[in-house]
Protein backbone atom coordinates (compact mmCIF):
# COMPACT_ATOMS: atom_id res chain seq x y z
CA UNK A 1 0.00 0.00 0.00
CA UNK A 2 1.72 3.36 -0.76
CA UNK A 3 1.45 6.03 1.68
CA UNK A 4 0.50 9.68 1.29
CA UNK A 5 3.94 11.17 1.03
CA UNK A 6 5.83 8.22 -1.26
CA UNK A 7 3.02 7.91 -4.21
CA UNK A 8 4.68 10.74 -6.45
CA UNK A 9 7.89 9.78 -5.15
CA UNK A 10 7.63 6.65 -5.72
CA UNK A 11 6.14 6.61 -9.36
CA UNK A 12 9.28 9.09 -10.03
CA UNK A 13 11.35 6.45 -8.64
CA UNK A 14 10.17 4.16 -11.02
CA UNK A 15 9.84 6.06 -14.17
CA UNK A 16 13.61 7.24 -13.96
CA UNK A 17 14.73 4.01 -13.80
CA UNK A 18 13.23 3.09 -16.57
CA UNK A 19 14.13 4.84 -20.52
CA UNK A 20 10.34 6.52 -21.16
CA UNK A 21 11.54 9.52 -19.32
CA UNK A 22 14.80 9.60 -21.09
CA UNK A 23 13.21 9.25 -24.14
CA UNK A 24 10.51 11.41 -23.96
CA UNK A 25 12.37 14.72 -22.61
CA UNK A 26 14.38 13.88 -25.23
CA UNK A 27 11.81 14.52 -28.11
CA UNK A 28 9.95 17.24 -25.75
CA UNK A 29 13.19 19.69 -25.07
CA UNK A 30 14.07 18.83 -29.64
CA UNK A 31 10.34 19.62 -30.66
CA UNK A 32 10.41 22.90 -28.64
CA UNK A 33 13.86 23.98 -29.55
CA UNK A 34 12.77 23.28 -32.89
CA UNK A 35 9.82 25.29 -32.94
CA UNK A 36 11.83 27.90 -31.38
CA UNK A 37 14.35 27.81 -34.13
CA UNK A 38 11.72 28.31 -36.31
CA UNK A 39 9.65 31.07 -34.89
CA UNK A 40 13.36 32.61 -34.76
CA UNK A 41 13.49 32.08 -38.60
CA UNK A 42 16.31 29.96 -38.53
CA UNK A 43 18.02 32.12 -36.55
CA UNK A 44 21.95 30.59 -35.69
CA UNK A 45 22.57 31.70 -32.19
CA UNK A 46 19.22 29.51 -31.64
CA UNK A 47 20.59 26.26 -32.55
CA UNK A 48 18.14 23.84 -31.63
CA UNK A 49 20.93 21.59 -30.35
CA UNK A 50 22.23 24.30 -27.72
CA UNK A 51 19.02 25.00 -26.38
CA UNK A 52 17.73 21.50 -26.13
CA UNK A 53 21.02 20.55 -24.21
CA UNK A 54 21.13 23.22 -22.06
CA UNK A 55 16.98 22.52 -21.21
CA UNK A 56 18.14 18.53 -20.70
CA UNK A 57 20.86 19.54 -18.16
CA UNK A 58 19.00 22.48 -16.16
CA UNK A 59 16.14 19.59 -16.04
CA UNK A 60 18.53 17.09 -15.17
CA UNK A 61 20.54 18.70 -12.74
CA UNK A 62 16.84 20.27 -11.03
CA UNK A 63 15.80 17.05 -10.99
CA UNK A 64 18.93 15.41 -9.51
CA UNK A 65 18.67 12.49 -12.05
CA UNK A 66 21.80 11.24 -13.48
CA UNK A 67 23.28 10.92 -17.22
CA UNK A 68 23.27 7.13 -16.55
CA UNK A 69 19.83 7.49 -15.75
CA UNK A 70 18.74 9.64 -18.67
CA UNK A 71 21.03 7.68 -21.60
CA UNK A 72 19.02 4.74 -20.81
CA UNK A 73 16.29 6.77 -23.06
CA UNK A 74 18.84 8.77 -24.70
CA UNK A 75 20.47 5.91 -26.20
CA UNK A 76 17.43 5.41 -28.33
CA UNK A 77 17.69 8.39 -30.12
CA UNK A 78 21.67 8.63 -30.14
CA UNK A 79 21.87 4.71 -31.69
CA UNK A 80 19.71 6.64 -34.96
CA UNK A 81 23.10 7.74 -35.89
CA UNK A 82 24.88 4.98 -37.04
CA UNK A 83 21.47 4.43 -39.54
CA UNK A 84 21.93 8.47 -40.09
CA UNK A 85 25.02 8.25 -41.26
CA UNK A 86 24.17 5.42 -43.88
CA UNK A 87 21.43 7.27 -45.47
CA UNK A 88 24.57 10.17 -46.07
CA UNK A 89 24.88 7.74 -49.12
CA UNK A 90 22.12 8.56 -50.84
CA UNK A 91 22.41 12.58 -50.78
CA UNK A 92 26.04 11.54 -51.61
CA UNK A 93 24.39 9.60 -54.52
CA UNK A 94 22.38 12.08 -55.91
CA UNK A 95 24.68 15.22 -56.31
CA UNK A 96 27.31 12.64 -58.19
CA UNK A 97 27.31 14.20 -61.26
CA UNK A 98 27.88 17.60 -59.78
CA UNK A 99 30.53 16.26 -57.43
CA UNK A 100 32.16 14.22 -60.29
CA UNK A 101 33.00 17.80 -62.30
CA UNK A 102 34.50 19.08 -58.63
CA UNK A 103 36.38 15.77 -57.10
CA UNK A 104 39.80 17.39 -57.25
CA UNK A 105 39.42 20.68 -55.46
CA UNK A 106 36.98 18.64 -52.75
CA UNK A 107 39.48 16.12 -52.63
CA UNK A 108 42.39 18.49 -51.81
CA UNK A 109 39.70 20.77 -49.79
CA UNK A 110 38.58 17.57 -47.38
CA UNK A 111 42.07 16.14 -46.78
CA UNK A 112 43.95 19.51 -46.23
CA UNK A 113 41.14 20.85 -43.74
CA UNK A 114 40.64 17.37 -41.73
CA UNK A 115 44.31 17.64 -41.34
CA UNK A 116 44.65 21.06 -40.08
CA UNK A 117 41.59 20.96 -38.05
CA UNK A 118 42.62 17.91 -36.12
CA UNK A 119 46.87 19.08 -35.30
CA UNK A 120 45.13 22.77 -35.19
CA UNK A 121 43.03 21.76 -31.70
CA UNK A 122 45.88 19.38 -30.40
CA UNK A 123 48.65 21.88 -30.94
CA UNK A 124 46.57 24.97 -29.86
CA UNK A 125 45.19 22.92 -26.77
CA UNK A 126 48.62 21.78 -26.20
CA UNK A 127 49.61 25.53 -25.78
CA UNK A 128 47.10 26.24 -23.41
CA UNK A 129 48.09 23.26 -21.09
CA UNK A 130 45.29 20.86 -21.60
CA UNK A 131 46.22 17.52 -19.99
CA UNK A 132 46.73 14.63 -22.82
CA UNK A 133 43.68 13.01 -22.52
CA UNK A 134 41.63 16.13 -23.79
CA UNK A 135 44.42 17.27 -26.33
CA UNK A 136 43.30 13.44 -28.05
CA UNK A 137 39.94 13.88 -26.98
CA UNK A 138 39.82 17.03 -28.91
CA UNK A 139 41.95 15.96 -32.30
CA UNK A 140 38.77 14.31 -33.75
CA UNK A 141 35.93 16.94 -32.78
CA UNK A 142 34.81 18.12 -35.95
CA UNK A 143 34.19 14.79 -37.36
CA UNK A 144 30.48 13.44 -37.01
CA UNK A 145 29.74 12.02 -33.06
CA UNK A 146 29.35 8.12 -33.65
CA UNK A 147 32.51 8.29 -35.94
CA UNK A 148 34.95 10.44 -33.36
CA UNK A 149 33.54 8.37 -30.74
CA UNK A 150 35.16 5.38 -32.00
CA UNK A 151 38.21 7.38 -33.28
CA UNK A 152 38.97 8.82 -29.69
CA UNK A 153 39.03 5.35 -28.44
CA UNK A 154 41.45 4.10 -30.50
CA UNK A 155 43.63 6.92 -29.97
CA UNK A 156 43.91 7.15 -26.16
CA UNK A 157 41.18 10.21 -26.02
CA UNK A 158 37.96 10.14 -23.85
CA UNK A 159 34.88 8.92 -26.20
CA UNK A 160 32.26 10.73 -24.06
CA UNK A 161 34.53 14.16 -23.63
CA UNK A 162 35.19 13.72 -27.37
CA UNK A 163 30.87 13.43 -27.84
CA UNK A 164 30.80 16.44 -26.06
CA UNK A 165 33.17 18.41 -27.95
CA UNK A 166 31.80 17.57 -30.68
CA UNK A 167 28.36 19.18 -30.56
CA UNK A 168 30.28 22.28 -29.40
CA UNK A 169 32.01 22.64 -32.33
CA UNK A 170 29.20 21.44 -34.57
CA UNK A 171 26.94 23.94 -32.87
CA UNK A 172 29.70 26.84 -33.49
CA UNK A 173 30.43 25.64 -36.76
CA UNK A 174 26.65 25.81 -37.75
CA UNK A 175 25.92 29.04 -35.65
CA UNK A 176 29.27 31.52 -36.96
CA UNK A 177 30.51 29.80 -40.04
CA UNK A 178 28.53 31.19 -42.91
CA UNK A 179 28.71 34.27 -41.57
CA UNK A 180 32.66 34.03 -41.73
CA UNK A 181 32.29 33.11 -45.11
CA UNK A 182 30.19 36.21 -46.02
CA UNK A 183 33.15 38.39 -44.52
CA UNK A 184 35.88 36.36 -46.58
CA UNK A 185 33.20 37.22 -49.68
CA UNK A 186 33.07 33.45 -50.62
CA UNK A 187 29.32 32.80 -51.39
CA UNK A 188 29.73 29.99 -53.57
CA UNK A 189 27.55 26.65 -52.62
CA UNK A 190 29.41 23.92 -52.96
CA UNK A 191 32.63 25.68 -50.90
CA UNK A 192 30.34 26.89 -48.51
CA UNK A 193 28.73 23.18 -47.80
CA UNK A 194 32.44 21.71 -48.21
CA UNK A 195 33.80 23.81 -45.59
CA UNK A 196 30.67 23.52 -43.41
CA UNK A 197 31.03 19.70 -43.51
CA UNK A 198 34.54 19.34 -42.60
CA UNK A 199 34.09 21.62 -39.98
CA UNK A 200 30.95 21.13 -38.29
CA UNK A 201 30.12 17.64 -39.65
CA UNK A 202 26.10 16.96 -39.01
CA UNK A 203 25.18 19.90 -37.13
CA UNK A 204 26.49 22.27 -39.94
CA UNK A 205 25.35 20.05 -42.63
CA UNK A 206 21.51 20.37 -40.68
CA UNK A 207 22.21 24.46 -40.64
CA UNK A 208 23.33 23.87 -44.68
CA UNK A 209 20.39 22.31 -45.82
CA UNK A 210 18.33 25.47 -44.44
CA UNK A 211 20.51 27.81 -46.50
CA UNK A 212 20.11 25.60 -49.83
CA UNK A 213 19.74 21.69 -51.00
CA UNK A 214 23.22 22.28 -52.87
CA UNK A 215 24.97 23.58 -49.69
CA UNK A 216 23.63 20.34 -47.85
CA UNK A 217 24.65 18.08 -50.12
CA UNK A 218 28.26 19.09 -50.18
CA UNK A 219 28.02 19.23 -46.63
CA UNK A 220 26.56 16.02 -46.13
CA UNK A 221 29.65 14.43 -48.68
CA UNK A 222 32.24 16.44 -46.57
CA UNK A 223 30.82 15.59 -43.53
CA UNK A 224 31.00 11.54 -45.10
CA UNK A 225 34.82 11.62 -46.74
CA UNK A 226 36.43 13.79 -43.50
CA UNK A 227 34.52 10.72 -41.35
CA UNK A 228 36.19 8.49 -43.73
CA UNK A 229 39.36 10.32 -44.17
CA UNK A 230 39.72 11.07 -39.96
CA UNK A 231 39.20 7.33 -39.26
CA UNK A 232 42.17 6.83 -41.97
CA UNK A 233 44.83 9.12 -41.34
CA UNK A 234 44.48 10.13 -37.53
CA UNK A 235 45.52 7.17 -35.79
CA UNK A 236 48.42 6.93 -38.06
CA UNK A 237 49.36 10.80 -37.60
CA UNK A 238 49.29 10.48 -33.58
CA UNK A 239 51.96 7.97 -34.03
CA UNK A 240 53.84 9.43 -36.60
CA UNK A 241 54.00 12.96 -34.75
CA UNK A 242 54.62 10.80 -31.47
CA UNK A 243 51.48 12.46 -30.14
CA UNK B 1 5.41 0.66 -44.72
CA UNK B 2 7.97 2.80 -46.55
CA UNK B 3 9.96 4.18 -43.99
CA UNK B 4 10.02 0.92 -42.19
CA UNK B 5 11.32 -0.17 -45.24
CA UNK B 6 14.25 1.69 -46.05
CA UNK B 7 15.37 2.00 -42.35
CA UNK B 8 15.48 -1.80 -42.60
CA UNK B 9 17.95 -1.50 -45.58
CA UNK B 10 19.78 1.14 -43.48
CA UNK B 11 20.46 -1.43 -40.70
CA UNK B 12 21.10 -4.38 -42.68
CA UNK B 13 24.05 -1.60 -44.69
CA UNK B 14 25.28 -0.80 -40.72
CA UNK B 15 25.36 -4.17 -39.97
CA UNK B 16 27.60 -5.46 -42.85
CA UNK B 17 29.53 -2.45 -42.45
CA UNK B 18 30.39 -3.73 -38.75
CA UNK B 19 31.14 -6.77 -39.75
CA UNK B 20 33.23 -5.70 -42.87
CA UNK B 21 35.26 -3.57 -40.00
CA UNK B 22 35.76 -6.34 -37.74
CA UNK B 23 36.63 -9.23 -39.95
CA UNK B 24 39.04 -7.14 -42.17
CA UNK B 25 39.81 -5.39 -39.11
CA UNK B 26 39.87 -2.20 -41.21
CA UNK B 27 40.35 1.47 -38.56
CA UNK B 28 37.35 2.76 -40.13
CA UNK B 29 34.07 3.01 -38.24
CA UNK B 30 31.15 0.24 -39.01
CA UNK B 31 28.61 2.89 -40.03
CA UNK B 32 30.76 4.48 -41.87
CA UNK B 33 31.83 1.80 -44.54
CA UNK B 34 27.99 0.81 -44.12
CA UNK B 35 26.98 4.12 -46.13
CA UNK B 36 30.26 3.39 -48.68
CA UNK B 37 28.92 -0.05 -49.36
CA UNK B 38 25.37 1.64 -49.92
CA UNK B 39 26.89 4.64 -52.23
CA UNK B 40 28.06 1.41 -54.32
CA UNK B 41 25.65 -0.36 -54.61
CA UNK B 42 23.42 2.74 -56.08
CA UNK B 43 26.62 3.75 -58.59
CA UNK B 44 25.76 0.20 -59.66
CA UNK B 45 22.19 -0.03 -59.31
CA UNK B 46 21.16 3.53 -60.92
CA UNK B 47 19.00 4.68 -58.71
CA UNK B 48 17.10 4.50 -55.25
CA UNK B 49 14.32 2.94 -54.30
CA UNK B 50 11.91 5.18 -52.83
CA UNK B 51 11.58 3.49 -49.19
CA UNK B 52 15.12 4.39 -49.14
CA UNK B 53 14.61 7.70 -49.80
CA UNK B 54 11.95 8.13 -47.33
CA UNK B 55 13.74 7.30 -44.76
CA UNK B 56 17.19 8.98 -45.72
CA UNK B 57 15.41 12.10 -46.08
CA UNK B 58 12.96 11.54 -42.26
CA UNK B 59 16.72 10.42 -40.67
CA UNK B 60 18.63 13.59 -42.15
CA UNK B 61 15.94 16.34 -42.15
CA UNK B 62 16.16 16.04 -38.07
CA UNK B 63 20.01 15.39 -37.88
CA UNK B 64 20.22 17.66 -34.85
CA UNK B 65 17.96 15.59 -32.92
CA UNK B 66 20.54 12.64 -32.86
CA UNK B 67 23.06 14.79 -31.53
CA UNK B 68 21.59 15.67 -28.54
CA UNK B 69 21.72 12.46 -25.97
CA UNK B 70 25.66 12.85 -26.87
CA UNK B 71 25.91 16.90 -26.04
CA UNK B 72 23.91 16.25 -22.65
CA UNK B 73 27.05 14.12 -21.74
CA UNK B 74 28.71 17.45 -20.93
CA UNK B 75 27.18 17.33 -17.50
CA UNK B 76 29.24 13.73 -16.51
CA UNK B 77 32.90 16.37 -17.50
CA UNK B 78 31.96 19.74 -16.00
CA UNK B 79 34.82 19.22 -13.48
CA UNK B 80 37.14 18.37 -16.35
CA UNK B 81 35.81 21.21 -18.59
CA UNK B 82 35.98 23.62 -15.64
CA UNK B 83 39.56 22.86 -14.76
CA UNK B 84 40.62 23.02 -18.29
CA UNK B 85 37.85 25.97 -19.76
CA UNK B 86 40.53 27.74 -21.63
CA UNK B 87 42.72 25.94 -23.96
CA UNK B 88 39.90 23.68 -24.32
CA UNK B 89 37.33 26.87 -25.21
CA UNK B 90 40.38 28.45 -27.38
CA UNK B 91 41.19 25.32 -29.09
CA UNK B 92 38.35 24.81 -30.40
CA UNK B 93 36.98 28.06 -31.26
CA UNK B 94 40.46 28.83 -32.87
CA UNK B 95 40.49 25.28 -34.27
CA UNK B 96 36.89 25.64 -35.70
CA UNK B 97 37.86 29.05 -37.33
CA UNK B 98 40.63 27.67 -38.56
CA UNK B 99 39.27 24.61 -40.76
CA UNK B 100 36.36 26.56 -41.72
CA UNK B 101 38.60 29.58 -43.80
CA UNK B 102 41.43 27.36 -44.34
CA UNK B 103 38.82 24.87 -46.14
CA UNK B 104 36.87 27.34 -47.93
CA UNK B 105 40.39 29.15 -49.20
CA UNK B 106 41.97 25.99 -50.32
CA UNK B 107 38.86 24.86 -51.80
CA UNK B 108 38.58 28.04 -53.48
CA UNK B 109 42.40 28.37 -54.73
CA UNK B 110 41.85 24.64 -56.60
CA UNK B 111 38.91 25.52 -58.55
CA UNK B 112 40.47 29.05 -59.58
CA UNK B 113 43.68 26.81 -60.68
CA UNK B 114 41.38 24.95 -62.44
CA UNK B 115 39.76 27.31 -64.15
CA UNK B 116 36.04 26.19 -62.21
CA UNK B 117 35.32 29.16 -60.33
CA UNK B 118 31.60 28.83 -59.29
CA UNK B 119 29.56 28.98 -62.09
CA UNK B 120 31.13 31.67 -64.68
CA UNK B 121 33.71 29.76 -66.87
CA UNK B 122 36.45 32.17 -67.81
CA UNK B 123 37.74 31.52 -71.07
Amino acid sequence: MPTETSDLSTIWVYLAASPLVGLTITMVAYSLAYRLYVWANHSPLLNPVATSVITLIAFLMLTDTSYEAYFEGGQFVHFLLGPATVALAIPLYQQFSKLKKVWLPVTIAILSGVTIGALSSVYIARLFGASLQTQLSLAPKSVTAPVAMGISEKIGGLPSLTAVLVVITGILGATFGTKILALLGINDDSIKGIAMGVTAHGIGTARAFHVSAEMGAFSGLAMALSAFTTAVILPWLITVLGL
Amino acid sequence: MSFLNGLTILLIYQLVGEVTVLYLELAVPGPVMGMILLFVTLLIRHKTPESLDTAASTLLSHLSLLFIPAGVGMMVHFERIGNEWLPISIAIILSAVITFVATALIMLGCNRLLGKSGGHDAH
